[in-house]
């Protein structure tokens, strides 16, 4: 008899249908991986499953927990099982944490709630849960407040919050998405021996199909609000019976054709870095003394030869972005020399800096956040045409900026529209228009696809490879994620604390990381070949 | 969790559309429109002259030959209401119009520059802030003399520091937007980024604070004239309008009433519309809805 049961659910917020019905089952013990991309339908899902739906929401079929129909649940119903039998842990470790409380009165705070424990019997469960998360007393006390803990230790608050009354079904929605490989991985295996120990039940929500393939014994594979396939995890995978199946796979496997490599290793480098070092001063705890400071990037040295393109992998805080900064002279090094195409741009000033703005240009992570939302596209990506040493006339930038649309596959009448009328994979294609417009020698590209959905990222991926061939660009792609740097990158530099660790050609470091740092993120990165042969190597 | 719920930005005829249901907004652009065309109207017409004493005539009860009833030199009330309006929405839009032109590029400029320009430039807004406004204004106009440009300038000197903060803090919190980012990768300076970026972006912002300030400053002027220090007879003026029905309250208590009303309805007029304003532009109270 299973635990959680969803029949025929089917759901409409005002006249928009979100969900179609769905069905889906999770039995004690088990993991079930929730597989689907963004606006598919996994969030609604399971806020439908706690009743935590928009008021405009109407749902219908049948939701039992553990006997309990949830969808003609009363509200007290619902806070009682809500906690205590149901626990949930969201994406985002940075917002779901009350930033005025202390991390033990948060996780005491439900064990009080719900069975009226003494406040010294809840801290003192709430004590063994952190414990048992990985967050000992002695480094750890109950005391401290969740901006004193990084991202992963947070999550882990989040998630001894959510199992702190042993919950019968655990949701996770996305819970390692906003963390690096190395801490996702120790999160997915504090989740998995949670579930092993209580046989608890886990309704695991992501978009990353390794992830789930490595985790989760069934899926359930989502697409615009209606379940695609559903069925056990490796036979599901390894058959890829239904073409959305075959096509999130292979989308998430993607590997762009590459021709042939641009520029030779002789030539003048396009981008020299010399012993650079950021530091950042300490923080000042009185008027005399200082803390010692932060050594963002410790004597980095690299070059970049014109036409190549270039990874710089590293965990999350590792400097990588500090670094990119630096090159893209947004930020000025403490000490140590930039130089691009043969000339030095440190200490050079904005007017000094325009030639080399000229052929430099810079793609970020958030598609939503990298548009100012009250311009029109054509302002917005005619932006770095002002650096030219001629202005463009009005018919001329006109044309341009339709030419660089073309480029990324985009329509020219889009140039009348606002940001907020593309979607998140158009808007990273404006950005990358916005980035060749001037015709750059070098791109720097700070976690491009990271935001984006499989298939969205595998033709972004196409089209950064595509602009490399076609106008020879080079690039300095800034990722955490080793299956974009073996997609489109010829080199990669290992990035850890500041420093370069390894550095080398993509497949060898990949396959063969020397380095402590490389061999941590190349044996977390999840990755979907080796996690489907292992599931089918364990069922025979 | 990725719920992007997306907020989509809205088209002119959905904003108006929404402006129209929202109460406070509608309330305050009615008074406020009232306000304004009666304003405009006194230039081309007034009841009676307002300028002529008629001494037959005096602290007559409001009655159909005039309707607010007429003051202590038998000028009639209502006229001296709609002239009155003018020079109080004069005063208060020029002052509202120095505060914002001079403390907006200030509040950007510190937000820009940041360091030590931006803490002088705040220390300095903190001393102008630390006077009180009216005190100054008084000040001000005994030193340069009485008269409605004096009072302009004083109302508008102490409007400079709430522009300016309110422009540096809403600067601040788009400054660190990545599109400010991509827009300086693109080597734009920071003054081109201050107005082509940031501005726009706090644009609702300053307009609820224009329309608080011009409530403020309706007050303030009421405050001068009432002191002998707006503007100055024969031009008649609602503070001043109060201060002469002062003595006389008991016998004609309708000199008193309908400037004050006057005054009342005008703030709460602008409040509201600034109330207004502020509901249906900002995303987090559209969320609600």
């Amino acid at each position: 008899m299973s635990l959680l049961d969803i029949e025929n659910l089917s759901l409409t917020i005002g006249d928009t249908p979100i969900l179609k019905d769905i069905e889906l089952s999770v039995a004690p013990g088990e993991v079930m991986g929730l597989v689907g991309e963004s606006g598919s339908g996994k969030s609604m899902t399971a806020l439908t499953v706690m009743q935590l739906l928009p008021h405009a929401a109407r749902a219908t079929g049948r939701v039992t927990f553990d006997g309990i129909d949830i969808l003609a649940a009363t509200e007290d119903q619902m806070c009682a099982l809500r906690g205590d039998d149901i626990g949930m842990v969201f994406q985002e470790p940075m917002t779901a944490l009350n930033p005025v409380k202390t991390i033990g009165e948060q996780v005491a705070e439900g064990i009080r709630w719900h069975t009226k424990a003494s406040r010294a019997e809840a801290e003192d469960r709430a004590r063994k849960m952190l414990d048992r998360v990985g967050l000992p007393e002695a480094k750890f006390p109950m005391s401290r407040y969740p901006h004193e803990l990084s991202g992963g230790q947070r999550q882990r608050v989040v998630i001894a919050i959510a199992c702190a009354l042993k919950p019968k079904l655990l949701i996770a929605d996305e819970p390692t998405t906003a963390l690096d490989v190395v801490l996702q991985a120790q999160i997915l295996d504090l989740l998995r021996d949670l579930v092993a120990e209580s046989r608890m039940g886990l309704l695991l929500i992501s978009h990353d199909l390794a992830v789930v393939t490595e985790m989760a014994d069934r899926i359930t594979i989502l697409r615009h609000g209606e379940v695609m396939e559903a069925g056990d995890t490796a036979r599901t995978l390894s058959e890829q019976f239904h073409p959305y199946t075959r096509q999130l796979a292979q989308a998430s496997m993607h590997v762009p054709a590459r021709a042939r490599l641009h520029g030779n290793e002789t030539g003048r480098p396009l981008l020299q870095v010399e012993g650079v070092t950021r530091d950042y001063p300490g923080r000042r705890p009185s008027l005399f003394k200082r803390a010692p400071g932060i050594r963002a990037v410790d004597d980095v040295s690299l070059s970049i030869a014109p036409g190549r393109s270039v990874a710089l992998v590293g965990r999350s805080g590792c400097g990588k972005s500090t670094l990119a900064r630096m090159i893209l002279a947004l930020d000025r090094p403490t000490s140590g020399t930039i130089s691009f195409r043969g000339e030095t741009i440190t200490g050079k000033s904005q007017a000094e800096l325009k030639p080399a703005r000229r052929d430099m240009q810079v793609v970020f992570q958030d598609p939503y956040g990298s548009f100012d939302p009250r311009q029109k596209v054509e302002k917005l990506v005619a932006e770095p045409l002002h650096v030219l040493e001629k202005k463009p006339t009005r018919a001329e930038r006109h044309e341009m900026v339709a030419h660089a649309l073309h480029e990324v596959g985009l329509d020219q009448r889009d140039m009348d529209k606002y940001p907020h009328e593309f979607s998140g994979g158009q808007r990273q294609r404006l950005s990358i228009a916005r980035a060749i417009i001037t015709r750059p020698k070098l791109v720097v590209a700070d976690e491009p696809v990271s935001a984006l959905d499989v298939s969205i990222r595998a033709q972004i991926l196409d089209l950064f490879a595509e602009l490399n061939q076609k106008l020879g660009i080079a690039y300095l792609f800034i990722t955490h994620d080793l299956t974009v740097a073996r997609a489109i990158t010829d080199e990669v530099l290992v990035m850890h604390d500041g420093k370069i660790v390894e550095r080398g050609k993509t497949n060898e470091v990949l396959d063969h990381p020397q380095s402590e740092a490389a061999k941590a993120l190349v044996t977390a990165a999840p990755d979907l070949h080796r996690a489907i042969a292992r599931r089918m190597q364990e069922q025979g | 969790m990725t719920l992007h719920i997306d907020i989509p930005e809205e088209t002119l005829s959905s904003i108006l559309a929404k402006a129209f249901r929202n109460t406070a907004f509608v309330a305050g652009f009615v008074i406020t429109l009232l306000i304004l065309a009666m304003a405009i109207v006194s230039y081309a017409w007034t009841p009676y002259d307002v300028t002529k004493l008629v001494i037959s005539d005096k602290t007559q009860a409001p009655s159909l030959a005039h309707w607010f009833g007429t003051d202590h030199f038998g000028r009639d009330i209502l006229s001296m209401v709609m002239v009155g309006a003018r020079n109080s929405i004069a005063v208060a839009l020029v002052a509202v119009g120095i505060g914002m032109g001079v403390g907006v590029p200030l509040g950007a400029f510190a937000a820009a520059r940041g360091g030590l320009v931006d803490e002088a430039l705040m220390r300095l807004n903190d001393l102008v802030f630390a006077f009180p406004a009216l005190l100054s204004a008084i000040m001000i106009t005994a030193i340069f003399g009485p008269g409605a440009v004096n009072a302009i300038i004083a109302i508008g000197i102490f409007n400079i520091p709430v522009f300016a903060r309110v422009a540096r803090a809403g600067a601040l919190a788009i400054w660190p937007r990545e599109f400010i980012l991509a827009a300086r990768a693109a080597g734009k300076s920071s003054t081109q980024i201050s107005i082509e970026h940031v501005l726009p972006n706090i644009a609702t912002l300053l307009l609820v604070q224009g329309t608080i300030q011009f409530a403020l400053g309706i007050l303030a002027e009421a405050g001068l004239s009432y002191l002998g220090l707006g503007a100055q007879p024969p031009m008649p003026s609602w503070g001043r309008m109060l201060f002469d029905a002062q003595t006389r309250m008991v016998v004609a208590p309708w000199m008193a009433i309908f400037p004050g009303m006057a005054i009342v309805v005008a703030v709460l007029g602008l409040n509201l519309l600034g109330d207004g304003i502020a509901d249906i532009l900002d995303p987090k109270s559209r969320r609600q809805r």
